[in-house]
């Protein structure tokens, strides 16, 4: 019985990532077939790279979704860890309770739902106040920052509730200011979460169809809007070179990432000379 | 209720630590502009009329020369939800689909959180790894591989031709088996880590103590395992199923003509039909819908998610 035991899971495991897997391993050697039709194998070739780097709609498009991706994350970030540090270390305060569910909902709301009333806002707001003028960039990131931040709340929140608080209230005991207590030695411990933070947000915005879709104007169509009309009118081995490209780089991502984190925590533990 | 909500935020703005109520109020303000509010826009605009102009519904209430206001509620977009069957036949699709999908991602994912809850040291972190990659390539390019997959001379028929399985090519795609492909695919990463947190913090010394007393593997895992990893099935759950009930480019790319789900249903208003009025109701009675799944979800909410991406 015990012996068998480890022999099935050990089957259903390799079942779940075959399952994960299979279809981005298929992506990427597709992307390297010389044939149009990409479930025929023509043979060896990166002409389909070689496309999608002269395809001036994709490159516009992605450069439109880094820019707004690159903005909200940032605010994401801002507002994220505000909301944790709320969260984690203000205990109870009046709308506490208002405070977390609206924090929490953006992380499973469905994205319909979230796209069409962000659009319903910025048109009221228009009216309004005048602000947003029209629908573009700005609009898709102010509709970005609200759900992401949701996910960097999260990713925050855990790792401050992790940490140690010995270490900021001895800074207290000696006189920090709060601020400072913050700056110097808060923000050192949180930074690994506020940068998996940042790139979660990222990745997000940067992924996100259905959300711009509602809120993006002319001239502002984003990278997923661009890819979403190509593949409805049916498979493209350059889709297949772009999901590649991004697949790599996030892999190269997530390895340094590890590494880093790796190493850092190898000097913490490391006694340090002198003491 | 947003004037109270809003005058609360306000209050923690003016009362209290200085530094402290700025770090509340500034994200506070933020989610009640841009995420409440707008819930509150849907909400009026759903009894609004559709109209030819821009923007294209009328509007609820009109100035009158003499100082008196006219307010005008259509409830047409509600009476045409509760009218034409498509909308219910959505309505219920959409419901079905998500909890067969919930219910298939957690006979998949429990078995590898299982699975990596039991491993150590560099091994659970790369099988971790493993899970997590997928979640930050685009969900857009994940669905579109199984078009690829599932079509007449994709992969899967060819393989199974190949093998001598079949005969002649299987329609796959434009199926709902399709789409529950595509769902149980896309959110099997959203089951797998909030239960990956729960058994990971298990106490191996109940199991160790069911053992002793004679207990079977299998029915420790019934009465011991699987009723303290409850929280972590139900934040699973939760996660998979809400998001999946309104889904639109699952069911867009990979469902048929007759795959009818809500979320698309909205899409089709808004986008195709220009109807803001009718895509603000089915977005109304959406959310009524997923009230409680929501109520469950934060009160099991995503922490657990949340630490084992921290784990990394």
């Amino acid at each position: 019985m015990n012996s068998r035991k480890p022999f099935l899971l050990f089957g259903l495991l390799a079942f779940g990532y075959a399952f994960l897997y299979i279809p981005i391993i298929s992506l990427i050697v597709y992307s390297f077939n010389e044939s149009r039709l990409v479930t025929v194998w023509g043979g060896f070739s990166t002409k389909w790279y070689g496309e999608l780097l002269r395809n001036d709609q994709i490159l516009a498009a992605a450069w439109v979704s880094l820019r707004v991706a690159a903005m909200n994350a940032s605010f994401a970030v801002l507002l994220g860890t505000l909301a944790a540090l709320a969260l984690v270390r203000f205990g109870r305060f009046r709308g506490r309770l208002l405070f977390t569910t609206l924090v929490s909902a953006p992380l499973v709301m469905p994205e319909v739902i979230l796209g069409l009333a962000s659009l319903l806002l910025f048109v009221a707001m228009e009216q309004a106040i005048g602000w947003p003028a029209g629908r573009g960039m700005t609009t898709i990131t102010l509709a970005h920052i609200t759900f992401s931040a949701a996910f960097v709340t999260v990713v925050v929140q855990s790792r401050l509730a992790q940490m140690d608080t010995s270490l900021e209230e001895a800074a207290m005991d000696l006189g920090a200011r709060p601020w400072k207590v913050f700056l110097l030695v808060t923000l050192p411990v949180i930074a690994p979460a506020l940068v998996a933070g940042w790139l979660l947000a990222f990745t997000l915005s940067l992924d996100d169809l259905i959300i711009a879709s509602f809120v993006a104007g002319p001239g502002s169509t984003t990278l997923p809007m661009v890819v979403y009309s190509s593949v409805r009118l049916g498979v493209s081995p350059q889709i297949n070179a772009l999901a590649t490209l991004i697949v790599a780089f996030v892999t190269l991502c997530i390895l340094v990432a590890g590494w880093l984190m790796h190493r850092r925590e190898k000097q913490l533990r490391q006694p340090r000379p002198g003491h | 209720m947003i004037s109270r909500v809003a005058g609360q935020g306000l209050r923690a703005l003016l009362t209290g630590d200085h530094g402290r109520r700025l770090v509340i109020a500034l994200p506070y303000l933020w989610l009640l502009v841009f995420f409440l509010l707008p819930f509150v826009i849907v909400f009026k605009i759903s009894f609004s009329e559709a109209i030819l102009a821009r923007p294209p519904y009328a509007p609820l209430w009109e100035y009158l020369q003499d100082g008196y206001i006219q307010i005008q509620l259509h409830l047409n977009s509600y009476s045409r939800l509760w009218q034409d069957p498509l909308y219910l036949v959505a309505y219920l699709n959409a419901l079905k689909i998500a909890a067969v999908s919930t219910v298939i991602c957690l006979l998949i994912g429990y078995p590898m959180a299982y699975g990596i809850a039991r491993t150590r040291g560099s091994l659970r972190t790369l099988l971790l790894m493993l899970i997590i990659l997928p979640f930050w390539t685009s969900f857009l390019i994940r669905v579109y591989a199984w078009i690829g997959i599932l079509k007449s001379n994709g992969l899967l028929n060819n393989f199974l031709l190949a093998i001598g399985i079949i005969d002649e090519p299987l329609v796959l795609l434009h199926t709902d088996f399709a789409v529950y492909v595509g769902i149980v695919y896309s959110y099997l990463p959203f089951m797998v880590l909030p239960l990956y947190a729960t058994l990971v913090r298990m106490d191996h010394s109940l199991l160790e103590a069911a053992a002793d007393l004679g207990c079977r593997p299998w029915k420790a895992f019934l009465t011991v395992t699987l009723p303290l990893s409850l929280p972590g099935i139900i934040a699973g759950s939760m996660l998979v199923f809400i998001p999946a009930v309104g889904e639109f480019v699952i069911p867009d790319l990979l469902g048929g003509p007759d795959t009818l789900m809500i979320g698309k249903v909205l899409w089709t208003e808004f986008f195709a039909n220009r109807d803001w009025p009718a895509a603000a109701a089915v977005a109304v009675v959406m959310l009524v819908l997923l009230v409680v799944p929501l109520a469950l979800f934060q009160r099991y909410q995503g922490k657990d998610e949340a630490r084992a991406r921290a784990a990394l």
